[in-house]
């Protein structure tokens, strides 16, 4: 291999290497590992194509835009799902940011040591509570709290609003939404604490010294600096709400009809397939899985993008190294 | 200028100055706040864990399959046994394939393909764990005929692979260059200075990389929905479908009966406190070593 070579003794060298099965099955085991995780991306599009044929073809464009699910009449428009997966989704992007920004400039900024510390493994370690036990404590907890008392809240400040005039219960798109925005504010609080604390200190100095107080230097010198960073951040939470299952399922009220207001029951793409597959035979079963196909193209869009922001951040980074 | 403008304008600046202030004390008090609201779900749900699980927990739970539905009493001792069978399962696949995938990143990554390698794997990360489910559904059991243990450990590995091979790229990245040169140095090949000197050196990297891998995959239920399907009866057959813990919680919370709601509970103070452990641990036993990358 070229590292291992020198100068003048190219040729031999590489032969000797070649001749050494060691070597040789060394590198030939990592690289089969690494073509194994090529394989699996590959297989996973492959089947689920292979396997949402039938509705695929049936269907044609109208299983994007047609909002009537009806397995027994073989009808099959996913719209409700997808926009089920839109609103609840959108709606924990927004506030999981807004908090997870707040929380993040104040882990970085205001907060010693001490305190921060405990309070961001504190936050992360919410990530680590299973889905469905979120969706337990969705039912139990929070569902009830949010009709007795967080929901008719909600109707009496934004009941004028069209969509937001509706009777809270204890499962319905309103409960996806804010067990949602718990899900992925870990996420989204962890990027965006890395992004604000990478933002460089004399950026920070040179504003104070203008005389700034500390929210004028967040607004300045910070929010700015770290502003693609934290989108990258949210745009992954974004990733993470949009595949979530189980915690949604259980508390978004399951029904295949457009939710007509904001705590009428719905579906979202995910919650369908895992509430519906087992008892789905032929087509309906096939449509199901066009769901999660079109579930999977959304999340690996999203992940480049995120992708992408993050690292346009770090490039940034580098640049002002550089300076 | 009269001294008039001059202390008109000196009552401006101090209005404005006072506004500045006032600005300062609301967003530090709304950066308050939004920790506050970080933080009470999960005391939240870790006190429900208490209050609700606690006091569901019984020697029964862990000794005894689930009674006809409806019947009160009855454990879940085939889920504990199912999640174990294939959670360890999941790590036998996953592992070695995680592991490989690192050691090719860190030895022979830094290239394009390296970069395509590290692109995949994130791609990987980002699949939804019920799309996975459906994959490994339609590539295994349907073939097959028939739900079983090795189809959902197979998925619960599909979800572990990216998670262990990036942090065991990082661990072996980390190990300092100095130490592979002496190796070299005294003639060793590449694939002895790596499995007997770069290895070694990263291995509690890499165990916490497995150790996180496992509190993950623990607790996921979507993608076993429909590939182990879940037993009501106890099973050790890995070529039959399954119990697990996160399925059996799925099914109980749903369903009509209060002792199910019960065991649900006391089901996800098992689980929680599992995982709770393990990152707890994993976190002061190596630490320090996982701190360093940043």
């Amino acid at each position: 291999m070229s590292a291992s070579t020198i100068g003048g003794q190219r040729k031999p060298a590489s032969l000797k290497n070649r001749l050494k099965p060691g070597e040789w099955a060394f590198t030939g085991l990592t690289a089969a590992a690494a073509m194994i995780m090529i394989s699996v991306i590959v297989g996973v599009f492959y089947v689920l194509i292979d396997q949402s044929w039938e509705s695929v073809r049936e269907n044609g464009f109208s299983f994007v835009y047609g909002s009537t699910w009806d397995p027994a009449k073989e009808t099959f428009g996913a719209w409700p799902f997808i926009l089920g997966t839109l609103i609840t989704s959108i709606f924990a992007l927004v506030f999981a940011t807004i908090i997870a920004v707040l929380v993040a400039l104040f882990l970085v900024e205001i907060a010693p040591m001490w305190i921060s510390r405990p309070v961001s493994y504190l936050v992360e370690l919410l990530a680590a509570i299973p889905s469905v036990v979120f969706g337990l404590w969705g039912i139990f907890v929070m569902g009830p709290f949010i009709r007795d008392h967080f929901g008719p809240v909600v109707v009496a400040l934004f009941g004028w609003i069209p969509f937001f005039d509706g009777t809270p219960q204890i499962t319905g798109l309103f409960s996806g939404c804010v067990i949602l925005t718990i899900m992925i504010l870990p996420t989204v609080m962890a990027v965006s604490r890395d992004v604000i604390a990478a933002v460089p200190r004399s950026q920070r100095e040179g504003i104070m010294a203008l005389g700034a107080t500390r929210w004028e230097m967040i607004q300045i010198a910070v929010l700015p600096y770290a502003r693609s960073g934290v989108l990258g951040a949210s745009i992954l939470g974004l990733a993470r709400a949009v595949g979530e299952t189980l915690a949604v399922t259980l508390v978004i009220g399951n029904s295949v009809r457009i939710p007509e207001n904001v705590f009428a029951p719905a579906y979202t793409m995910a919650s369908v397939i895992a509430n519906q597959f087992n008892e789905a035979t032929g087509i309906h079963r096939a449509a199901l899985i066009e769901v999660a196909l079109l579930l999977l193209l959304i999340t690996f869009a999203i992940n480049v993008v995120a992708r992408l922001l993050v690292w346009r951040v770090t490039g940034g980074q580098r640049a002002v190294v550089q300076e | 200028m009269s001294t008039f403008q001059q202390s008109l304008i000196l009552a401006r600046t101090e209005r404005l100055y006072r506004r500045r202030k006032l600005m300062n004390r609301v967003m530090t008090g709304a950066m308050i706040v939004a920790v506050g609201f970080a933080i009470v779900p999960l005391f939240l749900i870790l006190f429900y864990l208490l209050k609700e699980g606690l006091p569901g927990l019984s020697i029964d739970l862990f000794t005894e399959d689930p009674n006809r539905p409806g019947r009160a009493g009855g454990g879940v001792h085939n889920a504990l046994v199912g999640s174990g069978i294939m959670v360890g399962l999941a790590l036998l696949i996953g592992v070695p394939v995680a592991i490989g995938t690192g050691v090719f990143l860190s030895e022979f990554g830094q290239n394009r393909a390296g970069a395509f390698v590290r692109f995949i794997i994130e791609v990987m990360a980002g699949i939804p764990s019920i799309t996975i489910g459906l994959f490994v559904y339609g590539l295994v059991v349907v073939n097959q005929g028939h739900f079983s243990a090795l189809a959902g450990a197979l998925a619960l590995a599909i979800i572990l692979v990216p998670i262990v091979a990036r942090i065991s790229e990082e661990m072996m990245l980390l190990v300092p260059r100095s130490l592979r040169e002496a190796s070299y140095a005294l003639g060793a090949p590449r694939w002895k200075t790596v499995l007997q000197i770069v290895f070694p050196t990263a291995l509690p990297g890499i165990i916490t990389g497995v150790m996180l891998g496992l509190s993950r995959i623990a607790g996921e239920a979507a993608p076993l929905l429909f590939t182990s399907l879940g037993n009501q009866f106890y099973s050790t057959d890995v070529t039959a479908p399954i119990d697990s813990l996160p399925t059996r919680i799925f099914t109980y919370a749903t369903g009509p009966y209060d002792y199910w709601h019960e065991q649900a509970w006391a089901m996800s103070f098992i689980l929680v406190g599992i995982i709770l452990i393990v990152s707890l641990s994993v976190r002061t036993l190596f630490g320090s070593r996982v701190t360093v990358r940043q």
